[in-house]
């Protein structure tokens, strides 16, 4: 069933590509229903199936033993179904692209598909086939239908993408040699005892390649400038689900194939004794300066696009912690940071932006926008508070669990995560207060006015209304009855390799 | 039978083009005198498919394996996949140019296309020194010729001297280094040669023999450092022409050079001039394409690289790995002549190769540029597309060769981080096919017939791409 996700996807992006041509409503609708089929099929899936289920297992190059192996587990069915919430957000925050929007969802479509096949493929080939589809989509759509300096953040985007793929690459290479090259079974590699030295250069090359997407520091520069790049709804799928996509890898393939690498070196150096300590390190420094820097940013998409790096952080610190409450939290805060990070954006970039015309916040704080657009007003703060992670929202039962799972292995690193997450109230606030409540009198600035204060915005539409229910409800449920996912989530994490589970002990 | 019965059986493709070439010159030159330059182009150009595609057929009927002249001239599956993709792209590339207007002598333009296909079929199957040599003479010479056919054209002209000086300087010192071979081994046979090396002692006259050799076959293949007419002549050669050279003939060169490594393998240093070639190549390549403005000439850096890439296949040595290269060689030959195509479709509307001659594209002719995007993103090695999965499994058997316990992690590595570099300047183009808005907004003019045969060659990569299992099968591991 969850095989016609991509199916799905793919069909609908060539159907939508060939056929839509100067027909701009067919275009549109067709996109929604094929983003709403992808989400009724993972909603289904989510809803019915437990455990580890295969979808499909076909030959496909027998000569090398690779195979068109799709299967699901708790974890991949967390993820397809924040797919297709995202994909569906992302459709209707697109509803006023009106310039080749035939092309733009085809290419939308496209890179959607590849995201699903990601979460479902278990043979490595498949995966990484899935992985670099997503790749292409991204440029066009940032290159096309960008804003601020869009050549530059979507080729930014696409060559740290495959840098980041060809590390990846020639780990899966090298794993297929090393193994005797007969299959790329990601369940049949995990049993194969690859010689820990091997390990121990494979894991961190293919984590690193990973992690790239997943916008660890210092290599997470491409994010902000290709979120603020990026057309709105496709900067909430950056966010939302191609940093996933990293994660995802980082965990399902990196962790999984060489958990040895996680092992101690046997020797330190300023109290960095592993891969896993580094990592842990950069996670948390990526904590503090996503945070940090999102303070003092004056472009309003950009304070969003450095809190989905100090966001994402959290995922990293989470995975590192090599513990199960650990490992809950970072792919609860996968799907939590999916959801609220596709909020934000579509807050920022679609409903402020495409009426002010400005992301500029000291000019934002002379529209009095509280008054004049009072429904993004209440939309920010209650985005902005699922996002610093308020109890009821998604965002603090995911934090929670990470921080949680950390403190056990990174006592320090918690508690300067924990700084992140404090600075992460400050910079929502601000951004807050500057944005909908400045409440001073207007400066007779440049920029107060060529804007005169009592515009009339033009009202919200239904597709916006819709797209936000549908975060804020799937964000809300969440955050209430955090066992929706978990139950899901956790019988997959404990199937995971067992030393991954203990701190690294056997 | 006798020996010659056997050599004409062999020699039948061979012999089927030379009989199309000589007909397309009777019938151009007989009756075809008055006829408008274009009808002639046409008919010259059908004929030469034809007696192309007729080679192809017989090849696919009488498909074995078949030694005559003590070895010195071999067919089997794999020398027949490489015939049976250079008769491809041969055809491929006389109907795509059916409508270019360089020459006012269509019939021998056609006549000489075929002689160069029927050397690259000569290379392909030949395995012994001499007939190499005459066989690579043959296509090159032909393929000089073929480069200055546009006589109106200083360009044209240009690219035909610096292809013809260079290759006939690399001509000569692989015949030199050929006859040193035959000094040290006592034969000219392949076969023999292996044995004879692989028993000898390493002495520097050996050495001097296999860089010479090296010099020959880097040539044809235009790997670094023996690259530099590749730029100049893809810049200025007849845009047809320009894709039959970095198409058929870089097939018939790999094939060949497939066929010298068995050879030359046991003796030291032949690995590792062949893996100095790649990694300059790779480096070389990737690097001078960044910085070009003229897609001809990125096309030309890129094909380097590719050279460059194969040629770590070449050296890896094992039967996947020469399953590998092969697979790798048919495959972007068909890439590159769809690029080419598409390249010349658009010069012929905006007269230059220059990135900007491509602004706005997708406006203009969106499955044109469809298409260039499929050719250009499989260049780049980008899944599902079917330049993807040669690199990942010519990657795969070089890490499964002796190579890896030595050079072939971190060449694979510089291979790997080489094409992530070249991502860049695919996406140059594409950047212009596809985002940059059109400077005239007219429609480009494109014949039906030309954009049916790019169709067909994108859905060609993206299935090949899809199902690689067909083209494993096509061409089995032999020895």
């Amino acid at each position: 069933m969850l095989a016609w996700t991509i199916y799905l996807s793919f069909g609908g992006a060539l159907l939508i590509a060939f056929f839509a041509q100067g027909r701009p409503q067919l275009a549109r609708w067709l996109a929604l229903l094929t983003a709403v089929g992808g989400l009724g099929l993972a909603g289904c899936a989510f809803f019915t199936q437990t455990g580890v289920t295969p979808v499909v297992d076909a030959a496909w190059i027998p000569a090398m033993g690779i195979r068109y192996t799709l299967s699901a587990d708790g974890i991949s069915r967390v993820l397809v179904l924040l797919t297709g919430f995202a994909s569906v957000a992302g459709v209707l925050f697109s509803w006023n692209i009106d310039r080749r929007v035939n092309e733009f969802f085809g290419f939308y479509l496209a890179l959607i598909g590849g995201v699903y096949g990601v979460f479902l493929s278990a043979d490595l080939f498949l995966f990484f086939v899935f992985y670099e589809i997503a790749i292409v989509p991204k440029y066009f759509l940032i290159a096309i239908w960008g804003s601020t300096r869009r050549e530059y953040g979507a080729m930014k985007l696409a060559l740290y993408s495959f840098i980041g793929s060809a590390m990846v690459l020639v780990g899966l290479l090298a794993a297929y040699a090393v193994s005797g090259g007969h299959t790329l079974n990601l369940a049949t590699l995990q049993q194969y005892p690859f010689p820990v030295s091997f390990q121990m250069w494979a894991f961190p090359l293919v984590f690193l390649g990973f992690a790239v997407l997943a916008g660890m520091w210092p290599l997470h520069t491409w994010a902000p400038t290709g979120h603020v790049a990026a057309p709105t709804a496709a900067s909430m799928l950056l966010a939302g689900v191609v940093m996933k996509l990293g994660a995802y890898g980082c965990l399902r393939v990196a962790m999984t194939l060489f958990p040895h690498g996680l092992d101690p070196w046997g020797w330190s150096f300023l109290g960095i004794g592993s891969w896993r300590t580094l990592f842990a390190l950069l996670a948390v420094i990526g904590i503090l300066y996503g945070a940090a820097v999102a303070l003092i940013q004056n472009d309003f998409k950009f304070v969003i696009g450095y809190s989905s790096v100090s966001h994402m952080g959290l995922v990293l610190l989470g995975l590192m912690t090599l513990s199960q409450i650990g490992l809950d939290g970072a792919v609860l805060q996968m799907f939590s940071h999916g959801i609220l990070a596709g909020l934000l954006f579509a807050t920022v970039g679609r409903i402020v932006y495409e009426r002010t015309h400005t992301r500029d916040l000291t000019a934002l704080s002379h529209l009095h926008l509280s008054r004049t657009l009072p429904f993004a007003a209440w939309l920010f703060v209650l985005a902005g508070m699922a996002s610093m992670g308020l109890p009821g929202f998604s965002g603090f039962i995911a934090e929670l669990q990470v921080l949680i799972g950390a403190w056990t292995a990174f006592p320090v690193f918690t508690i300067v995560a924990g700084v992140g997450i404090v600075v992460g109230v400050a910079y929502t606030w601000r951004a807050m207060q500057k944005a909908f409540f400045n409440e001073a009198p207007a400066h007779p600035s440049a920029a107060a006015a060529s804007i005169p204060a009592q515009h009339a915005f033009e009202p919200i539409t239904w597709a916006e209304k819709t797209g936000v229910i549908l975060l804020l409800a799937a964000s809300l449920a969440v955050g209430l009855a955090p066992r929706l996912l978990l139950d899901q989530i956790t019988p997959a994490v404990l199937a995971l390799p067992h030393t991954l589970l203990t701190g690294g002990r056997p | 039978m006798s020996t010659y019965g056997n050599l004409l059986a062999i020699l039948w493709p061979e012999s089927i083009l030379e009989i199309a070439s000589l007909a397309i010159l009777v019938v151009d030159l007989g009756f075809m005198r008055r006829a408008s330059s274009a009808a002639r182009m046409s008919v010259a150009s059908t004929l030469g498919s034809f007696g192309a595609l007729t080679a192809l057929l017989w090849l696919l009927m009488h498909a074995g394996s078949m030694t005559v002249m003590g070895g010195a001239l071999v067919t089997n599956a794999s020398v027949v996949a490489a015939q049976v993709g250079i008769l491809i792209l041969t055809a491929l590339v006389l109907l795509l140019g059916v409508s270019a207007r360089f020459t006012r002598n269509p019939g021998e333009y056609v006549a000489l296309v075929l002689l160069a296909t029927t050397g690259m079929l000569l290379v392909a199957a030949s395995r012994d020194l001499l007939i190499i040599f005459v066989a690579l003479e043959l296509l090159s010479l032909s393929l000089y010729v073929l480069s200055a056919f546009s006589k109106h054209s200083a360009a044209s002209s240009e690219a035909a001297l610096k292809y013809y000086l260079f290759g006939g300087m690399s001509a000569a010192f692989m015949l030199f280094g050929f006859s040193y071979l035959y000094g040290i081994t006592g034969t000219t046979r392949l076969t023999a040669i292996a044995a004879s090396l692989a028993s000898a002692s390493l002495t520097p006259i050996t050495l001097v023999a296999l860089v010479l050799v090296a010099v020959g076959l880097g040539f044809k293949v235009a790997a670094v450092p023996f690259h530099i007419w590749a730029p100049d002549t893809y810049l200025g050669a007849p845009t047809p022409v320009a894709a039959l050279i970095a198409s058929g003939s870089k097939v018939a060169s790999f094939a060949v050079l497939i066929a010298v490594t068995a050879a030359l393998a046991p003796a030291w240093g032949w690995t590792e001039t062949l893996l100095w070639m790649a990694g300059t190549s790779i480096v070389l390549g990737n690097l001078a394409a960044l910085v070009q403005s003229s897609v001809r000439r990125i096309l030309a850096y890129s094909a380097i690289a590719h050279a460059g890439y194969m040629l770590l296949g070449i050296a890896a040595h094992t039967l996947a790995s020469d399953q590998a290269v092969l697979l790798y060689a048919l495959t972007y030959a068909l890439t590159t002549v769809g690029a080419f195509a598409v390249v010349a479709i658009v010069e012929r509307d905006a007269g230059s190769d220059r990135l900007d001659a491509f602004a706005g594209l997708s406006a203009r002719s969106p499955l044109l540029a469809a298409t260039l995007m499929v050719f250009l993103l499989s260049l780049a090695g980008i899944p599902p597309l079917v330049g993807f999965w040669v690199k990942f499994q010519m990657f795969a058997s070089v890490l499964r060769s002796p190579l890896a316990a030595s050079w072939g992690i971190g060449m694979v590595i510089l291979a790997i981080a080489g094409s992530a570099v070249s991502l860049y300047y695919y996406l140059q183009v594409l950047k212009r096919a596809w985002v940059a808005p059109a400077a005239v907004s007219s429609r480009l003019a494109i014949q039906p017939r030309e954009l049916l045969l790019l169709l067909l060659i994108a859905i060609t990569v993206i299935l090949l791409g899809i199902f690689p299992g067909w083209l494993l099968q096509w061409i089995p591991m032999v020895g």
